[in-house]
């Protein structure tokens, strides 16, 4: 009877562990895979213990110039968006100004729209403009479905900022540019850099929208796509498995800092 | 770091405790501010609707060009030639939707109440996937749900496979290429949109609402039921519209874990588009499928009384 009670008790920790688990379990058989010797073209079953993929990383044709690929426009689609997401951000917040309403549904609408729609008819602009695809219209393609993130993620943080804090930097003389400089900006870098981040992973990660728009330019995630009808490389999981150990680590680094800054700041 | 949707207060208007004075020079400044972003978005967001919609009433051929001769019936032909698919996608994505939920709330709930100062590592171990290419996770369930694997050996020793193909969601002893693995793989994808909503809104209900209930002899279950679910309910209307947009839309899942039978409406819209090249039909799934997505969320919406959501 204690047993079950106890059982009881816990059921809602132990189903949500089962759900982590359920979440992390494609990571661990992505990361166990990169350790496979595959028998034919296809990583699917289990063959023998090899670390020749971790030693030749590169060992595929084409796959790390897509990686670079898909690295360049990230970064790229990331300042673009960010600068130009914290623009509109600062102005929903800090300023009043008509058609507000219909700014901000331009701004949701990209966010709750599918991505094959958006893809789909950003292809038909193009046909239509002739434009050559590639690099410039994935570029073009991801600053537009970042941009919306962007502006949620500074809005929520330059929103609940103090406005006094501008306000004493003014009564001590500071002009506008330094307010913003020194106060403004750096209060609401927090809410930069996670949009910023959010962008980052959004734009290396995108398939949908790159497949339409993309030409004969192969971004990492096209490539995997396409390795999913030739034959898997055991390449493309350590590059998963590099990808997911660099992001907890990153992260983890970022939370250490953030509580050492807190502790310092009590 | 998605669920800033839900993190706008209701007041659309910021209080300034004092209102500074609108400088002559300052007005045009929100404009400066708005212009190159919203431009983008005016550019390749909205008017490419406009194409879009335009190339829907378009007729013609590759060869001879398409021009618009208001033809309406490419709405009417798409329709009957694919209403099983745009069916499966809503069926498809309202399963995985609602299983999101399922498994979704118990996490975040651990995560909210009971992870103590576990609670930033489970955090980063829900959002970190997101990190690694979700293509190569998806072919990971390849591996997972593979026949003969121990995955569908246990399913298939506890009878959960015989209730599953009952329900006509698998076929033959195998999970693979059938409705069930596609489903399994648009939950898995979509689950951090889910949890990352339920968290931000569980996290900020106030612990003594739960000790209140329980001094006022609510048993946990009753408490749940009428105090904590509800306050969760924005967190639950917008974890289902994050799952189920991209989820009716997708293709990736139907086509990396499914088979022919599996098509949804994303995969028609692909082929069309990309192999087929008919840009009217697809432009008019694409259209259809919009307004579809538009209506329910409008409706959904109203019925949930959350309408100052976003």
């Amino acid at each position: 009877m204690a047993f079950v009670r106890r059982l009881r008790r816990h059921l809602v920790v132990i189903a949500g562990l089962l759900t982590l688990a359920y979440l992390l379990l494609p990571n661990i058989v992505v990361t166990v895979f990169s350790f496979n010797k595959p028998k034919g073209r296809f990583n699917y079953s289990w063959q023998e213990f090899s670390t020749d993929a971790w030693k030749d990383p590169c060992g595929v044709a084409d796959m790390c110039g897509s990686l670079s690929l898909s690295l360049q426009i990230a970064a790229w689609a990331t300042i673009g968006a960010t600068v130009l997401g914290t623009m509109i951000a600062f102005a929903l917040v800090r300023y009043r100004f008509r058609a507000r309403g219909a700014v901000n549904s331009l701004i949701f609408l990209p966010m709750a729209m599918p991505e094959v729609v958006m893809a789909a008819s950003l292809l038909t602009l193009f046909l239509n403009m002739g434009a050559q695809l590639g690099f410039w219209t994935v570029l073009i393609a991801h600053i537009m479905f970042c941009l919306s993130f962007v502006v949620t993620a500074v809005k929520a943080r330059v929103m609940s900022m103090d406005p006094r804090l501008e306000q004493a930097a003014q009564d001590l003389y500071a002009g506008p540019v330094q307010t913003f400089l020194r106060v403004t900006l750096p209060i609401a870098a927090p809410g930069i850099a996670a949009g910023a981040l959010l962008a980052f992973a959004l734009s290396f990660d995108d398939f949908i929208i790159t497949n339409f728009n993309a030409g004969s330019t192969v971004t990492f995630p096209m490539f995997v796509w396409g390795s999913a009808q030739r034959g898997t490389p055991v390449q493309i999981n350590v590059i998963g498995t590099a990808m997911f150990l660099v992001a907890v680590l990153l992260v983890l680094a970022g939370m250490l800092i953030g509580k050492r800054r807190n502790k310092q700041a009590k | 770091m998605t669920t800033t949707l839900t993190e706008a207060p209701p007041t659309k208007e910021p209080e300034d405790p004092a209102p500074r004075k609108p400088r002559k020079r300052g007005r045009l400044v929100p404009y400066w501010l708005l212009l190159p972003g919203l431009l983008w978005l005016v550019v390749f967001f909205a008017l490419p609707l406009v194409y879009q919609a335009s190339t829907s009433v378009q007729t013609g051929s590759l060869e001879e060009g398409f021009k618009v001769t208001w033809h309406f019936a490419t709405y009417w032909d798409a329709l009957t030639a694919y209403w099983p698919q745009f069916l499966r996608s809503v069926l498809y994505a309202g399963a995985a939707t609602v299983l999101c939920l399922l498994l979704g709330y118990p996490l975040a709930y651990l995560i909210a109440f009971r992870a103590g100062r576990w609670r930033n590592i489970i955090l980063v171990l829900v959002i970190a996937p997101f990190f690694t290419s979700f293509l190569i996770r998806t072919l990971a369930w390849k591996t997972i749900l593979a026949d003969g694997g121990p995955v569908v050996g246990a399913l298939n020793s506890l009878h959960v496979l015989d209730v599953t193909s009952w329900l006509g969601v698998t076929a033959d002893d195998r999970v693979l290429a059938t409705p069930l693995a596609v489903i399994c793989g648009l939950t898995y994808n979509f689950l951090p949109f889910m949890i990352l909503p339920l968290y931000t809104s569980l996290e900020r209900i106030d612990g003594r609402l739960h000790e209140a209930a329980g001094d006022l002899y609510a048993k946990p279950s009753t408490t749940f039921r009428k105090v904590t679910f509800p306050l969760s309910m924005p967190g639950v209307v917008s974890g289902t519209l994050l799952t189920f947009i991209p989820a009716v839309g997708d293709y990736v899942n139907a086509d990396l874990l499914g088979s022919t039978d599996t098509r949804m409406v994303g995969n028609v819209i692909q082929t069309q588009f990309l192999r087929v090249l008919d840009y009217p039909t697809a432009a008019a799934l694409s259209f259809i499928l919009m307004a579809a997505i538009l209506f329910m969320v409008t409706f959904y919406i109203r019925k949930s009384g959350t309408e100052d959501l976003v």
